[in-house]
């Protein structure tokens, strides 16, 4: 990888990534200040697609994608190829299309969901209103290709088709990322808590969850909850 | 049980702490219906307490006569959220809490979180760090179906297998005891390479289990594959085909005894298994017993990568470089463990400041890794251990999600117990060999 040449600290902006820039190790900038008071915001922001060709496989998989499923423009619109990963955008009420014509077309062959997960991007983009995210993960045991879907939802409206009719395997996956980050996936058969108690309130993995504790004195120094504790930005 | 739909709503009292639930039996005085004396129908909690599901895992029988009609899993009882704790601690730190997720396969979480943090940093791992690490997760398999075989076995009646297992599996600790200062939990393998070279006297301990342990095997096998109790308790019990495994996500050992010889060190090489020779154990039967097989299979083959990995050994450092990565500590093994080398402290205290800023500002704080997300699959004794690890280009993990086979597997529970006896929830229960700390994480 190219941006790598100057350490992992160096960050160059990378406009097809779209990641931020960063210069030094130690993240020094503007005041030089690191240890959180000085107000330093880091918007993490969005990726964005890369240029065709893809390289590797990735090229043949979008290829037979495109021919086996006609909506494949409405439906996908951004396609990341980052560290020799291929990130498929996904519309929220797409994900189901798009993941049968990824099991069942012969050029495709996606028999294995290996994970799904979530991961909410709070205030990682002011304009985004999407801020809960579902990774899929799709392994072609056929091809031995991998190949990665997300698609990303709105929290006042977290509604994401179920893959379970597709991938048997999405059922306890699909709860867990329900139970942490409150997805909604419609079509699910038993969308219920399963690592939380059934009665709990909220999300846990949410980025705004609330982490609790209460301050703790000793030696007479006084220790803050772990949410208002200073942390390097 | 009020007349109320909602199970819940039996019994609370408010009081100066807020409302207090009483809970009762929730809905299940619905489950069974009709006359209790004179059916034949019976609805068995079996867990979270009990000797074989395999640490805290309740099953929800329901019966009819000696046949399970219906097999509901009840997991959660070991949620830590060691997945939420990681994004308040840094990368380096993430490797303490990840080795405590599946506690029978440490050193494949410390593997697979690091293999995915260094693919996001665009690291290469010193050639001895990656030799090493092979060597303690090919230990670390045979423990772990050592400890599978045990615990089987004593399940199923065969209390010598318990007995023979542990104690081939304590040799193993002792060697991991020897060259991380701990039996379990190690936080041995760390972003950039492994925390401290192997100790001296370890290759030769290596050794010597190398050379007892091909005899061990063919006595278990001496022990349980003649044994009629045995085959009748395993063969034709728990059975899954290769298209089951794959819709319900199965792998390891469970789908390579269906036939498919799915293993990611061939299918997918990673830390250099594509140099190494050996041989993917598979069965077609799909059963308890093709399961018992491939594991033993599984065994000899570790045993032979464990010898590779011991002869392919070359001086050389076992962690990058990169100053700005690799834990400022030169850490030494005492009497007490791992810990900080004297020498080390002697120096950043009494001779230079920049080494204790280096120190103090690394430990503290950590390294940036580069913002973008990573899925880095490897195969645990359980099958493919996948970790999502996402990052923001900060000092801590944004999200680390992590694909346990265990969790994935249970899934595959009541598809392989419905319909069968009682007494075979045990045996297909325990062939998926579910840990529950990684199932609940």
């Amino acid at each position: 990888m190219s941006e790598m040449s100057e350490g992992p600290g160096a960050t160059a902006p990378d406009p097809e990534i779209g990641r931020t820039e960063q210069r030094g190790m130690f993240g020094v900038a503007g005041s030089g200040d690191t240890s959180g008071f000085g107000g330093l915001v880091r918007h993490r922001a969005d990726p964005h697609s890369s240029p065709a060709p893809y390289g590797g496989y990735f090229d043949e998989v979008t290829g037979a994608l495109q021919e086996a499923y006609p909506g494949f423009g409405e439906a996908i619109y951004r396609i990341v190829v980052d560290r020799g990963e291929l990130t498929l955008y996904v519309e929220p009420g797409k994900v189901l299309e798009v993941a049968r014509a990824l099991r069942d077309d012969p050029a495709l062959r996606f028999e294995l969901c290996s994970s799904v997960s979530g991961a909410d991007y709070l205030d990682a983009n002011p304009d985004d209103p999407n801020r809960l995210h579902v990774a899929y993960h799709l392994t072609s045991m056929t091809y031995r290709r991998r190949i990665r879907l997300e698609t990303a939802v709105p929290l006042d409206n977290p509604h994401v088709a179920s893959v379970t009719s597709i991938y048997p395997t999405a059922d306890w996956q699909e709860r867990e990322t329900w139970d942490m980050f409150g997805i909604i996936f419609d079509g699910h058969p038993a969308l219920t808590r399963i690592l939380m108690p059934d009665d709990w309130d909220g999300f846990p993995q949410r980025k705004d969850y609330p982490l609790g504790g209460v301050p703790v004195e000793y030696k007479g120094a006084e220790i803050p909850p772990p949410d208002t504790r200073r942390a390097y930005k | 049980m009020t007349t109320s739909t909602d199970p819940y709503a039996a019994g609370s009292r408010e009081t100066t702490e807020g409302r207090v639930y009483t809970v009762t039996g929730g809905d299940w005085d619905t489950i069974p219906g009709g006359d209790p004396l004179h059916e034949e129908r019976l609805v068995v909690n079996m867990g979270p307490q009990h000797p074989s599901t395999h640490g805290v895992l309740r099953l929800v029988l329901e019966l009819e006569g000696e046949t399970v009609t219906e097999a509901r899993t009840v997991i959660g009882y070991l949620h830590t959220g060691i997945e939420k704790t990681t994004e308040y601690r840094n990368w380096t730190q993430g490797t303490t809490l990840v080795t405590r997720m599946d506690y029978l396969s440490n050193i494949f979480n410390e593997t697979g979180y690091c293999l995915a943090v260094e693919k996001l940093l665009g690291v290469e791992v010193p050639e001895r760090a990656t030799t090493i690490r092979v060597l303690m997760m090919e230990l670390q398999r045979v423990s772990s179906h050592l400890v599978w075989l045990a615990t089987t076995g004593m399940e199923l009646g065969a209390l010598s297998m318990m007995i023979y297992g542990f104690r081939e599996r304590e040799f193993i600790l002792d060697i991991f005891e020897l060259i991380t200062g701990l039996r379990m939990n190690m936080a041995y393998v760390r972003p950039g390479g492994v925390a401290i070279d192997l100790a001296p006297g370890a290759e030769a301990k290596i050794r010597e289990f190398l050379a007892f342990m091909p005899k061990r095997l063919a006595e278990y096998e001496d022990l349980l594959t003649g044994n009629p109790i045995w085959q009748r308790r395993t063969q034709d019990v728990g059975y899954r085909d290769v298209t089951g495994c794959i819709a319900l996500g199965t792998t390891g050992p469970v789908l390579r005894a269906a036939g498919l010889p799915w293993d990611l060190r061939k299918t997918e090489p990673y830390c250099g298994y594509e140099n190494y020779e050996f041989d993917v154990p598979t069965r077609t039967s799909g059963d308890v017993w093709g399961r018992y097989h491939v594991r033993l299979g599984e065994m000899r083959e570790s045993l032979k990568l464990i010898e590779q990995a011991l002869d392919r050994l070359k001086p050389g450092p076992v962690m990058v470089e990169d100053k700005k990565i690799a834990w400022p500590a030169q850490l030494a093994l005492g009497a007490d463990g791992l810990g900080n080398s004297l020498e080390h402290v002697r120096k950043i205290m009494g001779q230079s400041m920049e080494a204790l800023i280096h120190h103090f500002k690394l430990v503290t704080e950590g390294f940036r890794v580069p913002a973008g997300q990573v899925y880095v699959p490897i195969e645990s004794p359980r099958g493919e251990m996948g970790f999502h690890v996402i990052s923001d280009g900060g000092t801590r993990p944004y999200r680390v999600h992590v694909r346990d086979p265990s969790f994935v597997n249970l899934q595959a529970f009541p598809a392989m117990v419905e319909g069968a006896p009682i007494a075979d929830v045990i045996a297909a229960g325990a062939s998926l060999d579910p840990v529950m700390g990684g199932v609940d994480r």
